[in-house]
């Protein structure tokens, strides 16, 4: 016979993140391990630009001319960068409704993004998408779709497809926490585990799905308990972490390559944005409070890199400035021929509903 | 099990002369997953109760044997991830089907086919196509209820950039299925098992491009139009028969495929016999042959209509069990006769 027991009911209390989900934890630098100064400075690069990009966008959507739903991941920036380099163009990755940085992290141009928001001709979707709807097939990103998991089980076909071609590619599914709350997500790792498909599924547990925190959501609040449900291999990680982030999915990754089967990484962050929009929406989480939002950016991941990298000595302050300063230039370069650039003809309203 | 024998005559010989073999329509779907996993290797099939004669009947048999377990891959009890999977893979260069043994059951993996797999292409500008084909099997009658019984094509037909197809005939089971795997978008393929039986001579399976397909003539007459689609083009097709041993010549129309739907034969043919009545396998209520009628109405000069366009259709209540009522709930060739004769003023 096997018995569970009763699980404790206070759900306000019951975590099994531990000091991952306390915002005073993990806020010091990071360990850079062996990471070259090259290597990190392109990566935090990587970064700087998914946060100005939505810095822009942010603006853009204040001064209306972006009206499409925008989902930021400010905040969030080192879990996309962090899975992204060890990813390579072949392999097929699915994003979500907050996936402005998988899109850049895996090389997306800023150009088809900004065009993308004001629904340009010359966006990445051809302007028909906007901000919840964006591709890049040749460098590996096959689409992102707001339907909440709507892309967990699309990947895991991504995955079978990959296994079938047998190169050693990977699908990848980029979702939250709130995600994990659909049924398709226990179909698509129950089927995954089943047929030895190699998909890698990514949850960036942001502890808030809309309004709702994880505890008014979940009895308990690590979502990697799923993946183990499933018997899928996964480890929960410092999402804010580029360096932790970079090193557990890699070592995933290497392995499903050689061996497909599927993994499941789930890293533990925050947003530092309300769920759609520009704003911090304090007064729209339920639980979500200034004292906590300023809590959570002390684990800043822009900030914790920097710092770091200052602290090994071969990366300065005014190096961190001009990077910054060479990124931002390059948005707004892109923005001002956004706003130039043409809008879609009538005729595409009807051209693109079959192939 | 209704049964008629067939008008549809085979559309001439193949170039080489190829003898023509006499099929059944289960067995016609079966040839269809045999050609194109025998000339594709891209394609691959999904889905519950693959590996089983219990669920799919004789239109799968031995696939797996001849192909092997990873290109008939028989699923967990996964409707939603099997199908979005299949669109996933459609869009990795693979041309997957999806097995859905009770269209019922489908209805879980709306999703992927809605919001997904009809959605890609527009929605990213013409540069993604989900290459999939979900077939979905009607099993209605023997008194299985309502939720094993549905005929849910309008639901389906309904969505831009969703491809329905639902063949009447051996041939069209067959090269329906072709065509839906070789096209490049989304196809739902609805298939109905009280067609099962009906045999028809067969050329060699080839591709088939779907976009080259619409409604057909199954008989040609001047009196009436009668349009259906699957098992309800059958009854249409029984009762011209019957009428025209009693002198009505009756059009009949199987649509074949009902999204996109090109409605210019069933135009053309009320126009010349200025009765329709559409024999809709679904519901009344928003439904297939609303549309057709609706269609005919907006286009024609009212001066055309010798008599009010009907339509048959089930009752608008699921599908109950107990047989008396299930004797009533289903449409047949008597249902058809009626209503055609009504329209022709007791002929």
């Amino acid at each position: 016979m096997t018995r569970s027991t009763w699980p404790n009911r206070d759900k306000n209390e019951v975590t099994t993140l531990g000091d991952l989900g306390n915002p005073e934890k993990f806020n010091t630098p990071i360990a850079l391990q062996n990471y070259s100064t090259t290597t990190l400075k392109a990566r935090l690069e990587d970064m700087i630009r998914i946060r100005v990009v939505e810095e822009v966008i942010a603006d853009m959507v204040r001064a209306g001319d972006v009206k499409c739903p925008a989902h930021l991941t400010i905040g969030q920036e080192a879990t996309a960068v962090g899975i992204a380099a060890n990813l390579r163009k072949t392999d097929r990755a699915f994003g979500c409704h907050r996936s402005h940085g998988h899109y850049l992290a895996m090389g997306g141009s800023v150009q088809g993004i900004m065009d993308e928001v004001l629904g340009k001709a010359t966006g990445c979707s051809k302007g028909m998408g906007g901000s919840m709807h964006l591709f890049a097939q040749d460098i590996g990103f096959y689409g992102s779709v707001p339907i909440v998991a709507g892309t967990v089980p699309l990947a895991v076909g991504a995955g079978l497809a990959a296994k079938k071609d047998g190169k050693g590619d990977i699908g990848i599914a980029f979702f939250g926490d709130g995600a994990c709350e659909e049924g398709v997500v226990h179909e698509s790792l129950n089927m995954a585990a089943t047929l030895d498909i190699p998909v890698l599924f990514v949850v960036e547990n942001n502890l808030f799905s809309s309004h709702m925190d994880i505890h008014l959501r979940q009895p308990t609040d690590r979502v990697a308990r799923f993946a183990e449900a499933n018997h899928v291999e996964s480890v929960t990680v410092d999402g804010n972490d580029l360096v932790a982030v970079i090193e557990e999915s890699g070592r995933l990754i290497e392995s499903m390559r050689r061996d497909p089967r599927p993994a499941f990484v789930e890293a533990i962050t925050y947003r530092w944005r309300g769920h759609v929009g520009p704003n911090e929406d304090i007064d729209v989480g339920l639980r979500r409070s200034m004292d906590e939002l300023k809590a959570w950016k002390g684990r800043d991941p822009v900030n914790r890199l920097a710092l770091s990298m200052f602290e090994r000595g071969d990366f300065t302050q005014s190096d961190l400035d001009a990077m910054t300063a060479a990124v931002r230039a390059e948005v707004e370069d892109a923005r001002k021929k956004a706003y130039d650039a043409p809008w879609p003809e009538e005729k595409t309203l009807l051209e693109a509903v079959y192939a | 099990m209704h049964k008629s024998a067939l008008s549809v005559k085979p559309s001439g010989t193949t170039p080489d002369a190829a003898p023509f073999k006499r099929v059944n329509y289960g067995v016609a779907i079966c040839e269809a997953f045999e050609y194109l996993l025998e000339n594709y290797p891209e394609v691959f099939i999904i889905g519950q109760g693959v590996w089983s004669p219990w669920y799919v009947g004789s239109t799968m048999t031995d696939l797996d044997k001849k192909f092997g377990k990873d290109r008939v891959i028989d699923s967990p009890v996964s409707e939603a991830a099997t199908t979005g999977a299949a669109v996933g893979a459609g869009l990795c260069g693979y041309k997957p089907i999806v097995i859905h043994p009770r269209i019922d059951f489908m209805i879980l993996a709306c999703d992927a086919m809605v919001n997904q797999a009809a959605k890609w292409s527009h929605m990213l500008g013409g540069q993604a196509h989900p290459n999939v084909t979900i077939r979905g099997v009607v099993n209605r009658g023997g008194e299985q209820g309502a939720q094993h019984s549905q005929a849910l094509h309008s639901w389906f037909a309904h969505i831009p950039g969703l491809r329905v197809v639902m063949p009447a005939t051996a041939r069209d089971a067959r090269d329906l299925m072709i065509a839906s795997v070789l096209c490049d978008d989304p196809v739902l393929y609805i298939d109905d098992r009280w067609l099962y039986d009906f045999e028809e001579d067969l050329p060699p399976a080839k591709p088939v491009d779907l976009r080259d397909i619409g409604p057909q003539y199954l008989h040609e007459g001047n009196d009436i139009t009668i349009v259906g689609a699957s098992y309800s083009s059958r009854l249409a097709l029984d009762a011209a028969k019957t009428l025209a041993a009693s002198g009505v010549q009756a059009d009949v129309i199987d649509l074949r495929v009902l999204n996109p739907i090109d409605p210019t034969l069933v135009h053309e043919s009320v126009k010349r016999t200025g009765r329709l009545l559409v024999v809709d396998g679904g519901w009344r209520t928003c439904g297939l042959g609303g549309e057709i009628i609706a269609g005919c109405a907006e286009t024609l000069d009212p001066t055309v209509w010798k008599a009010k366009p009907q339509r048959i259709t089930l009752p608008d209540a699921p599908a109950p069990t107990s047989r008396v009522l299930e004797d009533i709930y289903y449409p047949d060739e008597q249902t058809v006769l009626d209503a055609a004769r009504a329209m022709l003023g007791g002929r």
